[in-house]
C-alpha cells in the first residue's frame, strides 16, 4: 500500500481485522450496509488586516463516524477518539436504526483504487513552514493597496487543510484518500470622499502553495479585489425589473449550481420535493445548453478521486442540448431509485452523513463570440462578478447577487451599477438562454456550497451566455422604463 | 468530563502556555452531546447520536498572537499544541492593541441565567422521535392538499463551555437547546408546488410548543403559498413578518459591531450619538435575558453580561465590542467577545431586539391600500460598506388592507441606512426565537422588482 492508504493503519494502529469488527457491530442488529469513515484533517490559516499578521491559526480535527443503512433509513454516530471501544461504541448506537438479526459484511476487506489522481502535491501546504504562507498574505497585502492610493482598506487570509480520509464499507471496499485545499482570499474597501465600496476576490484549488507562482499569484488576487472596489465608486443604481442579461464567463456559473445544480441532487428529486421532480427526458432549456458536474477536474477546488462514501468521481451529464438527463446521486438515493452512484456522494466531515453534492458544475461553450453576444443587446446588464445565491428546491425559485455589473446599452458596455440580487426560475431560466459563447471558463477556486448545515468546496463555470428575460433587483424602476 | 474537571483543563492549558515562554495565554474548552433525527412521511429517516469534546488556545508573545484547536484532548497533543502555537505566535505581528481583558473588567454574573433544562438529557429517544413525528403527522392531517413532506425534525443538544486566561479568570456553564421543526409540501390539482416551515426551539422541553401547533403553522404557511406569482415592478411599503424582520435587524448587528466600524467597514462608521433610524426604534442587546439563546454569565473573554442599548429613540448609542474592537476606537468593552474555538475572540451578539410597538400585525395589514407582506428572504444581497440592500422575497400581495395572494420571484431593494428611518409601524408581537429577534416591521421606500 502506498504512503497515504496506509495513514490510519500506520499512525493508529488499526488493522483490517478492526474494521471487520466494526462493521460487525453496525450490522449486529441488521441492516443492508455499514460504513466507516475515518477523518484526520490538519488546517491552518492566517489573517494580514491593516497591514498586520493578525490572526495565525492552526488546528486538527480528527474521528470515525459510523453510518449504518437499512433501506432509507439512516443511523450514525461518531467519535473523536479511534479508541477501539469508543468506535465500537459508534457502531452500536448507528446500529439503532436497524431491528433484526445481524446482517452479514462481505467477508474480506479489499482496497479499491480510484481511476483518479487528480490532485498529486509534492509538498503539502501543511508542511511547509509558517514563514511560506506569510509572504503569500503579505504581498497581496502590498499589491492591493499599490493599486490605487483610493483603497483604504485590505484584509487578506490564507486558509489551508490536508485531509485523510480512509472508508470501509461492508460491501467489502477500503477506499483511502488525501485531500489538500488551498484558497487565498483578498478583501478590500475603497474610498472617496464620503463613497466607501468594496471589492473582494480569491483563488485556490486541491493545490500545493506552487499554485501561488504561477500567473495566479498573490498580486492578481489582489489587483482583481481592488479594481472591482475602485469600479464599484462610480456605480449608479441598479435597475429595477425584467430585462435581457449577459453574464461573464466563469463564477457566474453560480446561475447554474442555483438553478439547475440543487434541483437535480437525487434525494430532492427521490423524495418528489424538487422543481425538477419527473422532468428527466424532457426539455429544460434552450438546445444550446449542455450542462455537466465533474468532479474529475485536475486540482480543482470541487473535485474528488472519491466521494466521502468511497466512490471514484465522474463526469455527469445534467443537461444535454436543453434535454434533462441525469440526476446527482449518492448511494443511498442510487440503491432506492435503482439507478447508477454518480460519485456525488459528499459529507462535510465525520461527523456528518452524506448527501447528494455537486462537484464542479459547468456548462459546455458554445459558438458565439462573446463581444458579438454583448453588440446584440439593446438595452441589458452585463454582470461579471458575484456573490452568494441559494435556492428554493421546492419552488425552483432561486437568486444570485452580482457585485460588478454594467448597462448594456446600444450593444456596447457603459456605466457600472450598484450591487443587485436577480432572481429567476430554475426549471425555466435556460429555456431563454439565446446565445452561448465559445469562452468556457470555470470560477477561480472560491465556491463553498452549503446543504442542510453542511459545508463543502465546489467549482462553477459558464462562457459568456445570453439570458433575453430575468429579473434584475435594483431600486431604480425609472432606469427600467428609459429601457423600455 | 465534570464541569469543574473542564474548567480544570482549560487552566491547567494556560499555566502549560505560560510555563512554556507565552506572556500570557487564555483557552476555550467545549464538550457536549447532540442528537438529532428526521421522520419522513412517518417514517424515521435519519438517526444520529453523539459526544464531542475539543478546545482552542491562544497565546501570546508580547503584542504577538497565535491560536490552535484539537480534539485531542492528551497529554502529549496538548505538549506539542503549545509548543507548536507558542511558536507560530513568534513570527506574526506586533499588534499594538491585541491582548487579554484587563484584569479590572473580568467578572461573572452569579445568578441562574435558566441556560441549562436537565428535561433535554432526560427525554427518551422514542419520545424525541414522537415530538418529530407529531409534528409531521398534524401537518399531513391539516389539509388534503399537504400531500408530502420533506420531512420533521427533532435535534437537541448539552454542553459545557469553559472560558480559562492567565489573568486570572476562569468559569464555565452548561447549556442545553431542543428544536422541533416540519417542512410540508402543498400541491394543488395544477402540480404547483411548495414549501414552508415552522419550528419552536427552547433551553427545555417544557418551554417547547406543542409539535402539534408547529405542524398546523408550517402547514397553513406552505398552502397560503399556493398559486403564487410574480407582480409587477412597484415602490410600495414592506411588512416584513417577525421572522424576515430578524435577518433585517441582523443586517443592523453587522454595522454596529465594532470590527466593522474600526475597519471603516460599515454605513454606521462614525454615527455615535447621531440620529440613524426614526423615533420609534430602539434597540437592546441585553446578554443576561433568562433563557435567551445569546445569554450567557460572561463573554468569551471573560467579561460579565450586562445589556446595551445600542440605538435608543432612534439615536446611535453604542457599537458592540470586543477588547480589541474596544481598543481600537477607545472606547470600552460591551462584552460582545464570541469565539469559535480557534482564532481571535470576534464581534458576536447577546440576545440583540428591537423593542416592540403597539400595533398586531393584522393593524399594520389593515393600514395598507397596496404593499407586500413578506415571509421569506433568500440571498445574500447585502453589503453592510454601502448599506445597499437586495434580496430574493416571497410572500402575500396586500390589496386594501387584505392578503389577497401570494407572491414569488421578486426581490426587494433599497437602502439600510433609509430603511431604518422608514420603519413606519412597530408590531407587538416580539417573540424571542433566535439570538437576534425582530417583532413585524411596516418598512416604506423599498423598490420590489418583479415582471
Amino acid at each position: 500500500m502506498a504512503e497515504n492508504d496506509r495513514y490510519f493503519f500506520d499512525r493508529y494502529g488499526l488493522t483490517p481485522a478492526d474494521l471487520e469488527r466494526y462493521l460487525a457491530q453496525a450490522l449486529s442488529d441488521g441492516g443492508d450496509y455499514a460504513d466507516l469513515y475515518f477523518e484526520h484533517t490538519t488546517s491552518s490559516s492566517l489573517l494580514v488586516d491593516e497591514s498586520l499578521v493578525k490572526m495565525a491559526m492552526e488546528g486538527i480535527s480528527m474521528g470515525c463516524g459510523v453510518r449504518v443503512v437499512a433501506g432509507d433509513q439512516t443511523g450514525y454516530a461518531y467519535t473523536d477518539d479511534l479508541e477501539p471501544e469508543k468506535i465500537l461504541k459508534a457502531a452500536k448506537i448507528a446500529a439503532r436504526i436497524a431491528s433484526g438479526p445481524a446482517s452479514v459484511s462481505t467477508v474480506g476487506l479489499s482496497t479499491l483504487h480510484s481511476p483518479n489522481n487528480l490532485y498529486p502535491v509534492a509538498s503539502p501546504s501543511t508542511d511547509r513552514a509558517l514563514r511560506d504562507k506569510l509572504e503569500l498574505v503579505r504581498r497581496a497585502d502590498v499589491a492591493a493597496r499599490g493599486y490605487d492610493p483610493r483603497i483604504a482598506q485590505v484584509r487578506v487570509s490564507y486558509a489551508d487543510q490536508v485531509r485523510h480520509v480512509l472508508l470501509a464499507g461492508s460491501d467489502g471496499r477500503i477506499v483511502t484518500d488525501f485531500q489538500p485545499l488551498v484558497r487565498l482570499n483578498v478583501f478590500v474597501i475603497a474610498q472617496e470622499d464620503e463613497k466607501r465600496q468594496s471589492g473582494s476576490h480569491g483563488g485556490g484549488g486541491r493545490v500545493g502553495l506552487e499554485f501561488f507562482q504561477g500567473e495566479k499569484d498573490p498580486e492578481h488576487f489582489a489587483r482583481e479585489a481592488a479594481r472591482q472596489a475602485i469600479v464599484q465608486l462610480g456605480a449608479k443604481d441598479a435597475p429595477a425589473g425584467e430585462m435581457e442579461v449577459v453574464l461573464g464567463p466563469g463564477w457566474p456559473g453560480i446561475l447554474l449550481h442555483e438553478a439547475v445544480g440543487h434541483g437535480l441532487e437525487a434525494d430532492f428529486n427521490r423524495k418528489g420535493i424538487s422543481a425538477f421532480t419527473g422532468k428527466i427526458g424532457k426539455q429544460v432549456a434552450s438546445p444550446l445548453c449542455t450542462v455537466v458536474d465533474d468532479g474529475t477536474i485536475p486540482a480543482r477546488r470541487g473535485s474528488l478521486n472519491v466521494d466521502d462514501e468511497g466512490q471514484p468521481t465522474q463526469k455527469t451529464v445534467l443537461i444535454e442540448n436543453g434535454i434533462l438527463r441525469g440526476y446527482l446521486q449518492d448511494k443511498v438515493s442510487a440503491d432506492l431509485m435503482k439507478a447508477t452512484r454518480t460519485g456525488n456522494g459528499r459529507r462535510q466531515s465525520y461527523e456528518h452523513i452524506p448527501m447528494p453534492r455537486m462537484t464542479n458544475t459547468y456548462m459546455l461553450a458554445g459558438q458565439d463570440d462573446p463581444e458579438e453576444i454583448i453588440r446584440s443587446v439593446k438595452r441589458g446588464l452585463y454582470a461579471v462578478q458575484f456573490g452568494g445565491g441559494q435556492v428554493d428546491i421546492t419552488s425552483g425559485k432561486f437568486v444570485f447577487s452580482a457585485s460588478e455589473a454594467y448597462l448594456i446599452e446600444d450593444g456596447r458596455i457603459t456605466a457600472p451599477i450598484r450591487g443587485a440580487t436577480l432572481i429567476g426560475d430554475g426549471p425555466t431560466v435556460l429555456t431563454n438562454v439565446t446565445a452561448v459563447g465559445n469562452n468556457l471558463e470555470l470560477d477561480p477556486g472560491i465556491g463553498t456550497c452549503g446543504k442542510d448545515g453542511q459545508s463543502v468546496p465546489v467549482g462553477v463555470g459558464v462562457p459568456t451566455i445570453k439570458i433575453s428575460r430575468l429579473t434584475v433587483g435594483g431600486t431604480a424602476p425609472r432606469a427600467l422604463q428609459s429601457f423600455t | 468530563m465534570t464541569e469543574l474537571n473542564l474548567e480544570q483543563l482549560g487552566k491547567d492549558l494556560v499555566d502549560r502556555a505560560v510555563r512554556s515562554g507565552a506572556t500570557a495565554a487564555d483557552a476555550v474548552v467545549h464538550e457536549g452531546e447532540e442528537f438529532s433525527t428526521t421522520l419522513r412521511l412517518g417514517k424515521i429517516e435519519k438517526l444520529k447520536e453523539a459526544a464531542a469534546k475539543a478546545l482552542g488556545l491562544r497565546v501570546f508573545d508580547g503584542k504577538r498572537s497565535a491560536s490552535a484547536f484539537s480534539s485531542d484532548f492528551s497529554q502529549a497533543s496538548l505538549e506539542n499544541l503549545v509548543a507548536r502555537t507558542i511558536a507560530m505566535a513568534r513570527e506574526t505581528s506586533e499588534d499594538p492593541a491585541s491582548g487579554l481583558a484587563e484584569t479590572g473588567l473580568l467578572g461573572q454574573h452569579r445568578g441562574d441565567l435558566q441556560l441549562y433544562c436537565a428535561d433535554v438529557a432526560e427525554l427518551g429517544t422514542e419520545e424525541r422521535i414522537g415530538y418529530a413525528r407529531r409534528a409531521e403527522e398534524a401537518a399531513l392531517k391539516f389539509d388534503p392538499r399537504i400531500k408530502n413532506s420533506e420531512g420533521a425534525a427533532f435535534e437537541s443538544s448539552v454542553g459545557t463551555r469553559v472560558y480559562a486566561s492567565s489573568a486570572g479568570f476562569v468559569g464555565s456553564y452548561r447549556s442545553s437547546y431542543c428544536a422541533v421543526s416540519v417542512v410540508p409540501i402543498a400541491q394543488n390539482d395544477g402540480g404547483g408546488m411548495q414549501r414552508d416551515y415552522w419550528y419552536s426551539v427552547a433551553r427545555g422541553i417544557q418551554a417547547l410548543d406543542p409539535p402539534e401547533e408547529v405542524g398546523r403553522k408550517a402547514a397553513e404557511r406552505a398552502l397560503r403559498r399556493l398559486g403564487a406569482r410574480k407582480v409587477a415592478t412597484s415602490h410600495v411599503p414592506v411588512i416584513f413578518d417577525p421572522e424576515t424582520a430578524s435577518s433585517l435587524l441582523g443586517h443592523v448587528f453587522g454595522a454596529v459591531r465594532g470590527d466593522a466600524i474600526y475597519r471603516n467597514a460599515s454605513f454606521l462608521t462614525g454615527k455615535l450619538g447621531q440620529t440613524v433610524a426614526g423615533e420609534n426604534v430602539t434597540i437592546i442587546d441585553d446578554g443576561l435575558r433568562p433563557g435567551g439563546f445569546g445569554t450567557r454569565p460572561f463573554d468569551d473573554e471573560g467579561i460579565p453580561s450586562s445589556a446595551t442599548p445600542v440605538i435608543e429613540r432612534g439615536v446611535l448609542k453604542s457599537y458592540l465590542l470586543d477588547c480589541y474592537s474596544a481598543r481600537k476606537l477607545n472606547l470600552k468593552t460591551t462584552g460582545n467577545a464570541a469565539r469559535g474555538l480557534a482564532g481571535a475572540p470576534n464581534v458576536g451578539p447577546k440576545n440583540f431586539y428591537l423593542v416592540p410597538g403597539t400595533c398586531s400585525p393584522e393593524e399594520m395589514i389593515r393600514s395598507v391600500k397596496e404593499g407586500f407582506y413578506v415571509t421569506e428572504l433568500i440571498g445574500f444581497g447585502v453589503n453592510v460598506v454601502t448599506g445597499d440592500y437586495s434580496r430574493g422575497a416571497a410572500g402575500m400581495w396586500i390589496e386594501n388592507g387584505e392578503l389577497a395572494y401570494p407572491v414569488e420571484e421578486v426581490t426587494i431593494a433599497g437602502n439600510l441606512r433609509d430603511m431604518l428611518n422608514h420603519i413606519e409601524m412597530i408590531g407587538q408581537d416580539l417573540v424571542f426565537r433566535h439570538v437576534i429577534d425582530s417583532p413585524t416591521l411596516l418598512v416604506e421606500g423599498l423598490t420590489v422588482a418583479g415582471a
